[in-house]
């Protein structure tokens, strides 16, 4: 079987200093994969690499997609394929509201792909039902995308994007950060309900307390820009204990 | 006074142009006297360049050359054509009056169905009685080519107390090449009138043309007025428009100027509030491509206590085009409590677009609370990122971006119907720029 996601061997620069030294990861279909690290290890450079964001060289090796190479296509062309980025930091987007950005978005991606527009009676059924799972309040939607939303309303407003785009591919950069335990609770049991054979998850996070509520599959620890040592969950609760130190010596 | 020496730039003498439009030019003698006057005074100063302060940013002399020779009445064709373009850019409800290479239009217009409402005269019609519609608070040298060449405009009268069951619409159709379109119009608005007027410049085929229109309005106590211009003349016309309004006690006005064609325009608008507790909102968006050079200038002037003004501009500049805003509050000594506010932002789509932004308080009063901002700058580019990791490409998520960065004053506009129609021209620019 072909591996959704296969990175080899990445090489990334920015401004001339490599922060990726040949990042090797391999996600299958279905799998949902932690990847952790101490701060500056370059855990969010290679959610950024992957989706596509600007201002990151690729000096070598490659990412592919369903064996696809993804670093030869647009960020829109990437979501159109199926790959989602939950950011670490959602944008504020005044003027655009989120239901307008939620059907331009949707019916970009399906048009990408070849596929008609949504009806306007079947999206507003779906935002409707995935906004009720998330707690997220109708007139939240109407207000311009995450514009004066607090931490967990905008972690939980990229949930609901996971949920009506239906990636194959999602990774979600730090999605703990900045959130209290209960705002954790809900956004991680969206994603859990996403949780599908189909879908894989790349979980990025400093903390072992994400992956008590979305527990991964394969746990990678990330040093100086390399994957060090991969494991099963139990990998998550030995760092908790011993701390990223012996990692950051090994590399 | 020698005229022989004044030429515009192709070498035509100045004087030409006014001999040759006589013949065209309605009015009794005492109003070809006042036109002649005026005319005197253009040939004196010459088109505005940038020398004088008001006009630093728009050399007429250098962006424009000459005023052109005034359009010939518009034939059965010219009609024809004209009328197809006023069923494409009709508001669905409004009722028309429609000026065609500077003269009114009978068969294209609503006049019955306005009748009823409001009274309406022509230019041509009114100037016998009143020579003083050629007249107005201030002059410079674009006014006075309006004041002497002036062929057609409307004369609108709403009666106090009227509500307009329908707005207003004044569209101004191009259909002569080469030739200037010379209008006049007057709309008197009385106590307690609801009304919506909207203006649109609009071309039917017609190219390098020249709009100089002038409007004189005025606004009674107690009303509620939206004035709407839209102005979408041809990609190589001239658009030079002035406005005069004098707004009366306790009234709302909601004033919206839309700029999304023409090579060259001014829309100079210069609006006095003279009753007391009287809500002014203007607000404007320019849309520039190309080479295009789109000017607003707006003098707001306080001359009484107790009002409040809100302007909100937004100028979208792609490729070469230019901006310039020019926005001046003046708070008279005896104006106090005046609240005085406008912004403007300029959003610069390639790295040779240009803006200009100038701001000027001019307050005599001491218990007042004015204040002005402005900015200029690129799309965000963290904001064109999460769109189109979204799955927007990028022009579209420029295009979704841009209408954010106008609707914040094209949501000033309160009628659901005009707002939309707004938007659809943001829109159908945004189009044609992908």
């Amino acid at each position: 079987m072909m591996a959704l996601l296969e990175v080899k061997d990445l090489k990334v620069r920015v401004e001339e200093r490599e922060i990726l030294h040949g990042l090797t990861l391999t996600v299958n279909e279905g799998e949902v994969h932690a990847i952790m690290g101490p701060n500056g290890s370059g855990k969010s450079t290679l959610s950024h690499v992957i989706a596509g964001k600007p201002g990151y060289e690729v000096t070598d090796g490659q990412i592919l997609f369903r064996g696809e190479d993804l670093l030869e296509m647009e960020p829109d062309e990437r979501a159109a394929k199926g790959v989602f980025l939950a950011f670490q930091y959602p944008v504020e987007i005044p003027g655009v509201t989120t239901m307008n950005f939620l059907r331009t978005a949707l019916n970009a991606q399906r048009k990408a792909r070849g596929e008609s527009e949504l009806m306007v009676p079947d999206f507003l059924k779906k935002v409707r039902e995935v906004s009720k799972s998330l707690n997220i309040p109708q007139d939240m939607l109407k207000r311009g995308v995450n514009v004066g939303f607090s931490g967990g309303e905008k972690k939980r407003n990229e949930v609901l994007q996971m949920a009506l785009f239906e990636p194959s591919l999602c990774i979600l950069d730090e999605m703990d950060s900045g959130l209290d335990i209960d705002a954790l609770r809900i956004a991680a049991d969206g994603v859990n309900a996403l949780r599908s054979p189909g879908r894989a998850m790349v979980v990025i996070t400093h903390y072992q307390r994400l992956l008590n509520y979305i527990v991964p599959d394969v746990v990678h620890v990330m040093s100086r820009g390399r994957v060090v040592k991969s494991g099963g969950k139990e990998l998550a609760l030995e760092l908790e204990a011993s701390g990223y130190a012996q990692f950051e010596d090994a590399a | 006074m020698n005229v022989a020496v004044a030429k515009t730039g192709s070498g035509r003498a100045v004087s030409d142009l006014f001999a040759s439009a006589e013949g065209r030019l309605p009015g009794s003698p005492d109003v070809i006297a006042a036109r002649r006057e005026a005319f005197e005074t253009y040939e004196r100063l010459g088109l505005p360049h940038r020398r004088i302060e008001e006009w630093k940013y728009t050399d007429l002399r250098a962006l424009v050359g000459e005023v052109l020779p005034l359009a010939a009445a518009p034939d059965a064709t010219a009609l024809k054509r004209a009328a197809e373009a006023v069923k494409a850019h009709a508001i669905a409800g409004a009722r028309k009056l429609v000026l065609v290479d500077g003269v009114f239009a009978a068969e294209l217009s609503d006049v019955k169905a306005l009748a009823s409402e409001a009274g309406f005269k022509t230019l041509r019609e009114s100037l016998d009685k009143d020579a003083g519609l050629l007249k107005t608070a201030s002059t410079d040298a674009v006014i006075a080519v309006n004041a002497a060449l002036a062929t057609d405009g409307v004369v609108l009268s709403i009666a106090d107390g009227t509500q307009l069951s329908a707005p207003v619409q004044i569209i101004h159709v191009a259909t002569a090449a080469s030739a200037s379109a010379v209008t006049r119009s007057q709309v008197r608005i009385g106590k307690g009138v609801r009304a919506t007027i909207i203006e649109s410049f609009v071309a039917a085929g017609a190219a390098a043309y020249q709009v100089n229109d002038a409007v004189i309005i005025s606004v009674g106590d107690d009303a509620d007025v939206a004035h709407i211009r839209l102005m979408d003349d041809a990609a190589d016309a001239v658009n030079i428009t002035s406005q005069f309004v004098t707004v009366g006690a306790n009234t709302k006005l909601n004033v919206f100027n839309m700029t999304s064609g023409a090579a060259v325009s001014r829309l100079q608008g210069f609006i006095t509030l003279a009753g007391e507790g009287s809500e002014l909102s203007v607000n404007g968006v320019n849309l520039l491509k190309k080479t295009e050079h789109g000017d607003t200038t707006l003098v707001v002037d306080h001359a009484v206590p107790n009002c409040v003004s809100r302007e909100i501009f937004r100028a979208v500049i792609d490729d070469r085009a230019h901006s310039v805003f020019q926005g001046r509050i003046i708070v008279r000594p005896d104006a106090q409590k005046t609240d005085g506010k406008m912004m403007t932002r300029a959003l610069l789509l390639s790295d040779e677009a240009e803006a200009d932004n100038k701001p000027e308080l001019e307050i005599f009063a001491d218990d007042v609370s004015c204040g002005h901002g402005a900015t200029a700058g690129a799309l965000d580019d963290s904001l064109l990122f999460y769109l189109k990791a979204r799955g927007l490409p990028e022009k579209q998520a420029q295009a979704l971006l841009i209408q954010a960065f106008v609707g914040e004053a094209i949501e000033q506009i309160a009628d659901d119907t005009l707002r939309e129609h707004v938007i659809g021209i943001a829109e159908r620019w945004l189009e044609r720029r992908s």
